[in-house]
């Protein structure tokens, strides 16, 4: 997905957050991101710091929890890691799949302190 | 101090997709998202389709383009409601904007809404925009590899149509080598090999359409 898109999105949440919180300097900014989105993190990390720049999260720690693509199987219910952009079941062979993980894009946590 | 906050970034999209999703099915209209490179063939395979159904279904498109209005100017010779969309360098669609051009239709009198997303095969399958399938176009001149790098796309989409199907003789489009691929992503995945321009293999995707159509 493209990167800057997502950190303008996490961004409104982030600052929804702090404010709720009173949080005047926020430290950390947590992400979940499945790997179906294919996002570069260095790219998100340069869309980070621009969009960061000049507000409360303006050299905050990004950590990203890159999440595996699982699937499972509707035909025998095994459920599979995702390799080789391989989409078939490993047990039966069946491609009729429910997505398990691999599609979030989630802003797990903000830290932070009122300063 | 942590806040655990746990919220999708694309959920505010999706709530809105949901809505449309409604609003379409009280209404009884059929919506149909447009996917594809730049030059695959969206705007041809959108005249053909238009020429092919119009007589028996009341249609609109929504023209999303970043910028320009050429490919609207080339469905107006279908006289049929259009509604453009610059997105002024953003490169997809999202649910607000086709919300906004919902409201600028006569929802009372449509059966079908075909969306021609902006030119791009990444970001447009990531954004629900409440329709009931989403269509992936490519062109063999753009090579066979191009499903493994786009799997969401190839995921999310209902069917593919590749276009210039007469040009493989010109490239080196592997054709078995893009099926097994895109199989590999989507076992279930209907496959139209067609031609816009010489108006080959269009016969089984406005049938594949139609019965699409009926079933909702």
């Amino acid at each position: 997905m493209h990167e800057f898109g997502i950190i303008e999105g996490i961004f409104k949440i982030i600052e929804k957050t702090a404010d709720e919180n009173k949080i005047t300097k926020i430290s950390k900014v947590k992400l979940k991101i499945g790997q179906m989105r294919q996002v570069i993190p260095e790219m998100l990390q340069s869309a980070f710091e621009a969009v960061s720049k000049n507000t409360k999260a303006m050299g905050a720690a990004l950590e990203i929890e890159h999440v595996p693509i699982i699937m499972k199987c509707k035909e025998c219910g095994r459920e599979f890691v995702v390799k080789n952009d391989t989409y078939t079941c490993p047990d039966c062979g069946g491609f009729k799949l429910e997505v398990i993980s691999g599609q979030e894009v989630v802003l797990e946590s903000v830290e932070g302190e009122r300063v | 101090m942590e806040i655990k906050v746990m919220k999708s970034v694309l959920e505010a999209n999706e709530d809105r997709a949901q809505q449309i999703r409604e609003l379409l099915k009280s209404k009884n209209i059929y919506m149909l998202n447009f996917i594809g490179s730049p030059g695959a063939g969206k705007t041809s395979l959108l005249e053909k389709t238009i020429e092919s159904l119009k007589e028996r279904f009341r249609i609109a498109v929504i023209e999303g383009d970043v910028a320009t209005d050429k490919d609207a100017k080339r469905l107006q010779k279908y006289d049929l409601p259009i509604i453009m969309v610059n997105t002024d360098g953003g490169c997809h669609l999202d649910s607000m904007t086709i919300e906004k051009a919902l409201e600028q239709l006569d929802l009372d009198n449509l059966d079908l809404i075909f969306i021609e997303n902006v030119g791009n095969l990444v970001c447009p399958a990531e954004f629900d925009l409440g329709e009931n399938a989403k269509i992936a176009i490519l062109s063999t001149t753009e090579g066979d590899d191009k499903p493994a790098k786009y799997p969401f796309l190839f995921r999310e989409a209902s069917s593919v149509v590749l276009n210039k199907a007469d040009l493989i003789e010109y490239t080196n489009f592997d054709r078995k080598l893009f099926i097994e691929n895109v199989l590999t992503l989507n076992g279930q995945m209907p496959i139209f090999e067609v031609s816009c321009t010489k108006r080959n293999g269009l016969d089984d995707w406005y049938q594949w359409l139609e019965k699409e159509l009926l079933k909702n």
